[in-house]
């Protein structure tokens, strides 16, 4: 259909039209080092890429991809921070590559990409995240309250606002990654299911449907009292969810409601009310 | 000829078996992050270590903490009679060698150390635990908030009720402070400006601490049934927002509280009176 | 060989909203079930749908109710859709949602605390429930977490690239894992298809690298047809610039809520492109296109929320008459006409990926947006009542099954659809395998085959990249078979297919089998030109335009082609072969709803 010369429908080639985005022409030769290897032993391997203007972290090393490293192992999908997939360590922070935008960083800096530290690694830029899918399966399933006579649950939007927030959740993995009592301590995996976990537990705590108590689960289980509140998990969330001030912290709160608490305790017990 | 997976723990990636034992990628270097990451903990530390500094050294003093009508806040609510000035009924008769400041600083000092953002202030800072995201602490163990001594944070809302406590003698205190020297009702001076700020940021910094948040309504699973409630947790959730902010402004205002009157009750400055 | 072998009674290929949900109604009626996906779990395509599923359930306008709705659904597929699909999908998805939340989903809610519904392109009455401008997130995390709850076996970062048959049916498939590239199978009675879509066929798509026509392709392999792949719906406004996120999309949510289409005059063009079909129920001046956001009872809706494939055609004209914006697109304006702080509250994911990916406040500047690849209506034929196709065993749902929307398919009802006739598939599935139960064997010399030609392109030395092969694939579908369509340019396009075959029979891949991404793609590439030739076939054929298929040379709807089913097949010697059947008719009494006025 579309002719030479002629305008074609979202076709504009790579570095055509550029300066209009007021980059000033983009195109600029970037130094990445990459870590590449696998179980077995790797290290950073440097490489001098083209960046065009507007372009993100993952484009650069899909360009690796496609010239230079064929074989460069990297997992991604959506490509526009809706499906959690191209997490690493950039300059040493954890961050989605596709939002990391390339304009963040000077022309002559040194672009540093690594594997998440916290999890094995299978090749190159991609992990083996399977911890977290074994502590997912562990969580206790959310089991709703009947429905209403008319086969309708009723929740007001007060009522989902705050669980709302956790289910943006996108399972990307950097706050597993970047905690520190898993990434600086391998050996709690077994005691600790990270971040992500302990707001889904607060998540099904606060469901206005959910009757299951998974308070005392979240402390033993799941090592709820691990967690020492450094917050850097809320730091690195690419969906802002504020997974401390109103996650974890809540749920440690009612953890204390539960177990630390004598007064909530002591009255729970003389009226046997139900929790709410 | 087949086998059957005989997992049923579902979403896991079988066939893993038989490769080369999971290890990480092998990166030496405690941290690749290039920025400035050790300047807000140590400033933290330094700031923190003035604090502790500048209050213990008051609070052992045990003098030039009432200047009439004022009362440093590190003295104050005055249990015992070995008190200065008239703020508060004294009920006890304390040992002498033992400062009144000791008996109630025990309380802020207690909501500020189980305090949640404190903690994430000083396990970073001090304990290094960690120092700062994706950099390497330096312990080879960690047990967080599992077993004594620090599971204790729990007891972080008893402090609470400790502090609201404190709230009030405080601005009982703001209320005293607008008499004069000689206690003739209707004065008012700089020094009973910086108690009213003080104890307001006192009373936001204990308003939007987290089990406030918590026992006010974020215990409820269903607001729409508690709409009081709700609103109240809605107003604490906005301060909580704010809780750094009001713990550093309050830990300021304090300790500047206290040196004003540290300076009137030694006669370096003299309290500029509005009326 | 080195392979590891499973037994199961159903495999599920992918774990989409479609794949989760068969999984889950085969495990509910009883049957041994494994999933396998390419990607993780959760992180399927589902996660990308922002307005929601579309569900006559009333909660809005209790007016509503299913025949509404299977009447918009029709005649948003220019009645090309099978009927008895589009029939039990209206019926069915108000139950599917409703489900939704047993399993913990959380909706947005209207004031009497039931699901809220909004407002979408098509649809007469507001029906699609919807979770802010993320509900395909809440769609695949509800179903992921109540497949993890049941203990289903998933097979994360495996792909499938075999069906095995015997004459009876489908025996089970074959595959390998990206990590390890070492070899699976999977012997089962039952293969549910849930695969998605072709995008990646397309130069400018929304789709993700999944979305290969993997399971279009294995059921041509294994005999089963492929039905209406001419129709391909592009979505009118995806992102342009900068080029990393060409293809992107961007919300019709974002016309819904007051945004509209302007070329680089600053003209509504829109104004000018209402087809006779829907102009009465289109506002003719901008006044009362602007009135109809506060009172949409006494005002005819703006042109911009005319259906998809109107929109994309309207601004492909505007381009190409170059009254287009700096980056070949139009301008889609928010900015001008709501304030920031409503643009913000509104369309939070919006707001966020402009700003992220190309650093463009939309609360502040128009957006550049054009046509992208985002769905293929055409897919596996299948039984509407089963889901079934014709090869006993396989069955199809979601994207990759045709039918249900005809020549065009309605937004919102993509998830709706996932969930009725996966759920549809999942069962009949697990019935066929109840029925077959010990019979299947896996044939090891059909194992050994499939093996051989995963390893292939190691085995050549000196070929091309696949990723060079890729691109000019792209290219060759966007430029000749893609929005506006011409016989000598689809011509051109089958001819250009047939040469890259060639060159793709002859690839070779660099490095071992280890999370190979170059040797996965070499794999995934016969899956597209297959896809890509059964489109450009079919699209050659039908000589009329209708919804997502446009010619130049015969631009009207032809009402003889309206009665006519194009379906691609496989000859034995791997050629596309293409035959005319009868679209089935609906019963008199369903045919009524179409007789009343709207």
């Amino acid at each position: 259909m579309t002719e030479p010369g002629e305008p074609s429908i979202g076709g504009t080639d790579e570095g055509r039209g550029g300066g209009a985005g007021g980059g000033g022409g983009g195109g600029y030769d970037a130094t990445f080092r990459v870590w590449r290897g696998d179980a077995s032993g790797g290290g950073l391997q440097t490489f001098t890429v083209p960046v065009n203007e507007g372009e993100v972290v993952l484009d650069v090393i899909h360009r690796l991809q496609a010239t230079q490293a064929g074989d460069l192992a990297v997992r991604w999908n959506c490509k526009a921070g809706k499906c959690g997939s191209c997490s690493a360590e950039v300059n040493g922070r954890p961050r989605l590559m596709c939002l990391t935008r390339m304009s963040t960083f000077a022309e002559d800096e040194t672009v540093t990409v690594t594997p998440l530290r916290t999890f094995p690694v299978i090749r190159d830029l991609v992990t083996d995240v399977s911890y977290n899918y074994e502590k997912a399966a562990r969580i206790p399933a959310f089991s709703p309250r009947p429905r209403d006579p008319d086969g309708n649950h009723r929740m007001q939007q007060v009522d989902v606002d705050r669980p709302q927030e956790f289910r943006k959740c996108i399972e990307c993995w950097l706050c597993q990654d970047t905690c520190h009592v898993i990434r600086d301590h391998e050996e709690n995996q077994a005691a600790f299911a990270g971040p992500r976990f302990l707001i889904r537990l607060a998540e099904l705590d606060m469901h206005p449907l959910d009757v299951v108590d998974r308070r005392d689960a979240a402390q033993e289980e799941f090592g709820l009292g691990y967690c020492n509140i450094t917050k850097c998990c809320s730091e690195v969330c690419p969906e802002g969810i504020h997974l401390t001030d109103n996650g974890i912290i809540p749920l440690k709160e009612r953890v204390v409601d539960r177990r630390y608490d004598p007064l909530t305790w002591l009255g729970s017990r003389i009226r046997r009310r139900p929790r709410d | 000829m087949t086998t059957t997976a005989a997992r049923g723990a579902g979403a896991t990636s079988p066939g893993r078996g038989g490769g080369p034992t999971p290890r990480r990628a092998a990166i030496a270097a405690r941290t690749l992050r290039t920025d400035r990451w050790w300047l807000q903990p140590l400033l933290t530390v330094l700031v923190l270590v003035a604090f502790v500094a500048y209050s213990s050294f008051r609070a052992f003093q045990d003098a030039h903490y009432f200047s009439e009508p004022y009362v440093s806040p590190f003295y104050s609510p005055c249990l015992t009679t070995a008190c200065e000035g008239d703020t508060f009924p004294e009920l006890f008769t304390g040992p002498t060698w033992i400062s009144p400041a000791i008996y109630i600083l025990v309380f802020p000092l207690g909501i500020r150390l189980t305090c949640y953002y404190y903690r994430k202030a000083y396990y970073r800072s001090f304990w290094l635990s960690p120092p700062a995201c994706a950099v390497a602490e330096p312990h080879r163990r960690y047990t967080g908030e599992t077993r004594f001594p620090l599971v204790g944070q729990n007891l972080h809302r008893y402090f609470l009720y400790a502090a609201l406590v404190i709230n009030v003698v405080l601005f009982y205190d703001v209320v005293l402070a607008f008499r004069d020297e000689t206690g003739e009702w209707g004065h008012m001076g700089l020094g009973t400006v910086v108690l009213l700020v003080n104890a307001v940021l006192l009373f936001l910094y204990s308003l939007s601490c987290h089990s406030c948040r918590h026992i006010v309504g974020g215990r409820l699973n269903s607001f729409s049934k508690a709409p009081l409630r709700y609103r109240a947790w809605t107003a604490v959730s906005r301060l909580n927002a704010r809780h750094m902010q009001y713990a550093w402004a309050s830990l300021a205002s304090v300790a500047l509280a206290d040196l004003y009157v540290f300076l009137l009750a030694t006669g370096t400055i003299s309290d500029p009176r509005f009326f | 060989m080195e392979l590891e072998r499973h037994g199961y009674d159903v495999v599920v290929v992918g774990a989409g909203g479609a794949g989760l949900r068969a999984a889950i109604a085969a495990h509910e009626a009883g049957a041994r079930t494994a999933v396998v996906c390419k990607s993780l779990l959760g992180k399927a395509h589902t996660v990308m749908a922002e307005g929601g599923i579309a569900a006559a359930m009333g909660n809005a306008y209790p007016e509503d109710d299913w025949r509404v709705h299977f009447r918009d659904t029709m005649r948003g597929g220019k009645m090309l859709n099978h009927w008895r699909m589009a029939q039990l999908h209206a019926q069915e998805a108000p139950d599917r949602v409703r489900e939704l939340e047993d399993w913990g989903a959380l909706f947005d809610r209207t004031p009497d605390g039931l699901i809220s519904q909004r407002d979408f392109g098509g649809h007469r009455y507001a029906r699609l429930a919807h979770v802010g401008d993320r509900t395909g997130l809440e769609l695949i995390r509800t179903l992921q977490q109540r497949t993890v709850a049941l203990g289903v076996d998933v097979y994360m970062e495996c792909t499938v690239t075999r069906l095995l048959t015997d004459p009876e049916g489908i025996t089970g498939a074959f595959g390998y894992w990206r990590e390890s590239g070492r070899f699976v199978a999977w012997e089962a009675p039952s293969v549910v298809l849930a695969t998605g879509g072709i995008g990646k066929a397309y130069k400018v798509t929304s789709n993700s690298w999944e979305y290969t026509g993997d399971g279009h392709s294995l059921a041509l392999a294994a005999g089963a047809g492929l039905v209406n792949m001419e129709f391909v719906q592009f979505h009118p406004t995806g992102m342009v610039w900068p080029p990393s996120v060409r293809g992107i999309l961007v919300t019709e949510s974002v016309r819904g809520d007051g945004g509209v289409l302007r070329n680089s005059a600053g003209n509504r063009f829109m104004f000018d492109y209402i087809p006779d079909f829907f102009r009465k129920e289109t506002a003719e001046t901008e006044d009362e296109a602007d009135r109809w956001y506060a009172d949409k009872r006494n005002n005819r809706r703006p042109p911009e929320l005319l259906p998809r494939d109107e929109v994309a055609r309207a601004i492909n004209s505007e381009v190409k008459a170059g009254r287009g914006s700096p980056h070949g697109g139009v301008f889609l304006d928010i900015a001008s006409r709501r304030p920031a702080d409503y643009v913000r509250r509104r369309l939070p994911s919006m707001y966020h990926q402009f700003k992220e990916l190309a650093d463009v406040d939309i609360t502040a500047e128009a957006m550049e947006v054009g046509p992208t690849c985002h769905y293929v209506m055409g897919g596996v034929e299948v039984d509407p009542d089963t889901a079934a196709a014709s090869v006993p065993g396989l069955f199809a749902a979601g994207e990759v099954a045709g039918g249900m929307h005809g020549s065009n398919r309605l937004g919102g009802n993509s998830l709706s659809d996932l969930l009725v006739f996966g759920r549809r598939a999942g069962a009949a599935a697990a019935e066929h395998a109840g029925k077959r139960a010990g019979a299947v064997a896996l044939a090891e010399e059909a194992l050994a085959e499939a093996a051989r030609a995963a390893l292939a392109p190691f085995e050549r030395e000196g070929g091309e990249n696949p990723y060079a092969v890729q691109s000019e694939l792209q290219q060759t579908m966007h430029d000749l078979v893609g929005i506006i369509r011409t016989a000598p340019e689809m011509e051109r396009a089958l001819e250009r297919i047939a040469a890259l075959r060639e060159r793709v029979a002859a690839l070779s891949v660099e490095g071992h089998r280890q999370y190979n991404p170059g040797w996965h793609l070499a794999l995934d590439l016969p899956h597209l030109l297959a896809v890509s030739e059964c489109i450009a076939r079919a699209a050659l054929a039908r000589e009329e335009s209708r919804g997502g298929h446009t010619r130049d040379d015969f631009p009207a709807a032809d009402p003889e082609w309206g009665r006519t089913n194009l379906v691609c097949g496989q000859a034995p010697d791997g050629t596309v072969t293409l035959a005319r059947q009868p679209l089935p008719q609906m019963p008199p009494e369903l045919a009524e709803v179409f007789e009343e006025q709207p």
